[in-house]
């Protein structure tokens, strides 16, 4: 019985307890909650984060760290919107839309490789920079008008279910599939966990960490223009204090800061976890003005938990 | 062919202010096992990171078979037939005991998919060697003992499969019974046409395992020779430059103490250690045997107030005390050396000269709280020199000390605090003889002054040189108490293995 006794300890199977306990008691407690609208509700809400999720994750298990996804979301979102205005053909404007998040990223994983400044001060920085950009470039206005083709990228429905939740879905899978099986995605395991050792075990140490920031920014691109399609419009403020939320998702979710740790599913589940605690307050009619401070709680708790089970063994 | 499977010659090897390979040479024949032995410093660990190709030599050249090459990565020199195991871990703690055994080299399946079952299948067929196939191969390596972690960071090596495996220290936080083992597999792998170098500091090992051996002495070789034909005294006279007469030191005249300084009454901690009594006096040292996980780092962190006790009472002086904190110990009089350096003992990027006053920098701080640096690096100065500290200057990070050096800067900073009592947990650990001695010398010149000591320690001669007195622990009770004199390898081991019973005065 060891892999069940494998399975109960990791931190996923005791998240995946916490949303399970979570949805029978909401399954009760409010009678729309268990509904096909009110669940593509949720899973739409985190769609966009999710995505992000996806690649932050195997950044911070090689011991990175993104704060800047927030205003990469909204300046790739600017971006594609002001090409398609300009008369760009849609399949363009996108693909240089996610070049230039996958760029964003890449400058933010040359200065933490191979400058050597600290990854929070760099994305920091960041963060700033491109909202700023933003900001600059838009001259704060809202850009509208985009292409009908485009929108569908975000609006468009398969089997009733929104493309934003099918991307999600898609590159949720695949994610944890090459993080937990790919012998070139475990390489960032190493890197977080003894970065000595990954060197000498022949691991290209420097050049994993720039792909890490590399995917993180393409990622956040690719959420950046599935929110604009959605939206039809590109928003000066879209993604701020997202990459809180990232962030606390993926740490709930079991990685750690330290590196070395952590799950596209535990990811998953935490982003779950956080939708599913604003799906229930709202459900319930709690002010709305809980939500945030129930979210800090449940990253506190978590790893809480956890601190305390490992100082246990 | 070459005669040689591995030859180096006259490497040279600069570090910012250090020579540490000064023209080394060391000439290697297959199936042999060539120990390498030389003080905290010498160059031996270096020399073993050139030829494991992690630090490219400044001057020399290594040969493999006769054939001159040229390391330009750790797994260039893997693939041409060296493995090293390295003196510093090099294990990723998060990550399981199959995937740092097979780092970056996982079996894999179609799209470079890790193939998990067949790594796990080798990593238990490894784990077989050392007789621990139970063991779940996914078990997470810092859930491991470090002794556990030793045996994994050797399989790595071994699971190369290379023609020259490179052992810097590996006995050095092995029990007996997994040296023993280590030694069977040595020996077969020997058999099977495998070179070893082997480095340690216990002398009784070159003899038990090694055919030659080379000696170095500040980054220079001084010697080398078929052990067959050697005793203990020709390596330590190369190694250290003079004869070490009485490795222990005598214990001076003065008798010891009446005063009992230390006194610890059935004292518990749930799962770990139960009942523990016994006291120690003015000037005593106290030798506290075992084997490993026999709960005596427990007690000792206990008696620290690391882990606090649930039950029990300790008492210093005639002062009732019950430590919660390592601070509330230290105010009290209670100095404690860890057993593990690198995790616990010392702040390794910081320098020598903080480290040694990190844990008593009150004394040096003025009424108004600045320090006093010329103290402080006075203090230092005198440290280095009573300790023998290899370094260029006191500036030096932590990190850059050779082991045996970082351990003697770990005794001077609990030294300095000035205890009533020091628990030191192994204090000789990869120290050479020559510090060895040095340390013992300490020790005893501590217990000249009235500081009672307590010495937990694995290694055996060092417990019955230097205690006056030696308690054995087994599965977390005291199971036997023998005066100094009195104790002998074969009384202290079989209380340890609880085939004898043996006696306690509370
Ligand atoms: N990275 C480094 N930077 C600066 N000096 C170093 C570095 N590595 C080693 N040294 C110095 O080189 C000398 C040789 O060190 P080395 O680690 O090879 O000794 P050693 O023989 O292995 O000692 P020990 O028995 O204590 O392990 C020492 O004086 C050490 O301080
Ligand atoms: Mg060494």
């Amino acid at each position: 019985m060891t892999w069940l006794k494998n399975i109960v300890k990791q931190r996923e199977f005791m998240i995946f307890m916490i949303v399970a306990v979570m949805f029978i008691f909401m399954t009760f407690a409010s009678p729309y909650f268990f509904t096909i609208p009110n669940i593509l509700a949720v899973m739409l809400g985190l769609s966009l984060e999710a995505i992000i999720a996806v690649a932050m994750v195997h950044l911070m298990v090689s011991g990175g760290f993104d704060m800047s996804v927030g205003s990469v979301v909204a300046f790739t979102g600017a971006a594609t919107a002001m090409m398609l205005r300009s008369g760009m053909p849609v399949f363009l404007a996108v693909l240089l839309g996610l070049f230039i998040g996958a760029a964003i990223g890449t400058f933010n994983g040359f200065i933490v490789a191979k400058v050597g400044i600290n990854a929070f001060v760099t994305t920091l920085s960041s963060l700033s920079l491109f909202r700023g950009l933003t900001l600059i470039v838009t001259h704060g206005q809202n850009i509208t008008g985009l292409p009908k083709t485009f929108k569908l990228i975000g609006q468009a429905k398969v089997v009733g279910i929104q493309t934003p939740i099918i991307i999600a879905v898609v590159l949720l899978i695949i994610g944890d599939v090459l993080l937990r099986r790919s012998r070139f995605f475990r390489q960032s395991y190493y890197i977080g966990g003894n970065e000595q050792a990954a060197r000498l075990s022949g691991i290209p140490v420097d050049r994993m960490k720039i792909l890490a920031y590399m995917l993180t920014g393409l990622f956040a691109g690719i959420s950046g223009i599935v929110m604009t399609a959605r939206l039809g419009a590109a928003s000066v403020t879209a993604g701020s204090g997202m990459e809180l939320r990232v962030i606390t998702a993926v740490i709930i979710g079991g990685a750690s800061l330290n590196g070395g740790e952590g799950s596209i599913l535990g990811a998953f589940l935490g982003t779950l976890l956080m939708a599913l605690i604003t799906n229930a307050l709202t459900l319930l009619g709690v002010d709305v003005y809980w939500q945030t401070f129930v979210i800090g709680a449940t990253l506190l708790l978590a790893v809480l938990i956890d601190t305390l089970s490992k100082r246990n063994r | 062919m070459s005669e040689f499977i591995l030859e180096a010659r006259s490497i040279v090897k600069t570090f910012p202010g250090v020579k540490a390979l000064d023209g080394v040479s060391l000439q290697l024949r297959k199936g042999e096992v060539h120990a390498l032995v030389g003080e905290n410093g010498a160059g031996k660990s270096t020399l073993m990171l050139t030829l494991g190709g992690i630090y490219r030599p400044d001057e020399g050249e290594i040969f493999v078979e006769g054939k001159e090459v040229k390391f330009d990565s750790p797994h260039d020199a893997n693939e041409k037939g060296i493995s090293v195991v390295f003196q510093e871990l090099s294990l990723v703690p998060t990550m399981s005991i199959a995937e740092n055994i097979f780092a970056n080299r996982q079996p894999v399946k179609a799209f470079n998919m890790v193939n998990w079952k067949k790594m796990y299948e080798d990593t238990i067929e490894l784990l077989a060697l050392f007789n621990l196939e139970y063991m779940d191969p996914s078990t997470p390596v810092n859930r491991l003992s470090i002794a556990m972690q030793q045996v994994v960071e050797i399989l790595k090596a071994i699971s190369f499969n290379p023609s020259v495996l490179v052992l810097d220290e590996p006995t050095s936080s092995l029990t007996e019974h997994e040296v023993e083992q280590l030694f069977d597999n040595i020996r077969k792998l020997k058999d099977r046409g495998l070179s070893f170098i082997y480095i340690s500091h216990h002398l009784k090992e070159i003899f038990e395992i090694a055919d030659t051996v080379t000696v170095l002495r500040d980054g220079m070789r001084v010697c080398d020779a078929d052990v067959q034909t050697i005793d203990e005294n020709f390596l330590i006279t190369n190694m250290v430059g003079r004869s070490i007469e009485n490795m222990y030191a005598q214990r001076g005249d003065i008798p010891i103490g009446k005063n009992v300084v230390l006194k610890v009454d059935n004292l518990s901690r749930k799962e770990v250690f139960e009942d523990i009594s016994f006291s120690i006096r003015e000037g005593e040292i106290v030798g506290l045997a075992g084997l490993v996980g026999a709960g005596r780092t427990e007690l000792g962190r206990s008696i620290f107030g690391a882990e606090p006790a649930d039950s029990g009472s300790l008492k210093l002086g005639d002062r009732n005390i019950a430590p919660r904190t390592p601070l509330e110990a230290i105010n009290a009089g209670i100095g404690y050396l860890t057993e593990d350096r690198k995790t616990q003992g010392l702040v390794l990027d910081f320098t020598i000269r903080e480290n040694l006053v990190s844990n008593h920098l009150r004394d040096f701080t003025s009424v108004i709280g600045f320090l006093n640096e010329g103290a402080i690096t006075k203090f230092a100065e005198k440290s280095r020199d009573d300790y023998r500290i290899a370094t260029p200057h006191l500036g030096q990070k932590i990190r850059k000390l050779s082991g045996g050096n970082q351990q003697k800067v770990l005794v001077g900073t609990w030294v300095g605090v000035g205890p009533k009592l020091l628990i030191m947990d192994e204090p000789t650990r990869g120290v050479d003889v020559g510090a060895k001695s040095d340390i013992y010398r300490l020790m005893r010149e501590l217990a000249g002054k009235g500081v009672a000591i307590l010495m937990i320690s694995s290694d055996l001669p060092e417990i019955l040189g230097m205690s006056d007195r030696v308690l054995v622990m087994q599965s977390g009770r005291l199971v036997g108490e023998i005066p100094g004199n009195e104790a002998t390898e074969e009384n202290v081991i079989a209380l340890a293995a609880g085939t004898i019973e043996g006696e306690v005065n509370k």
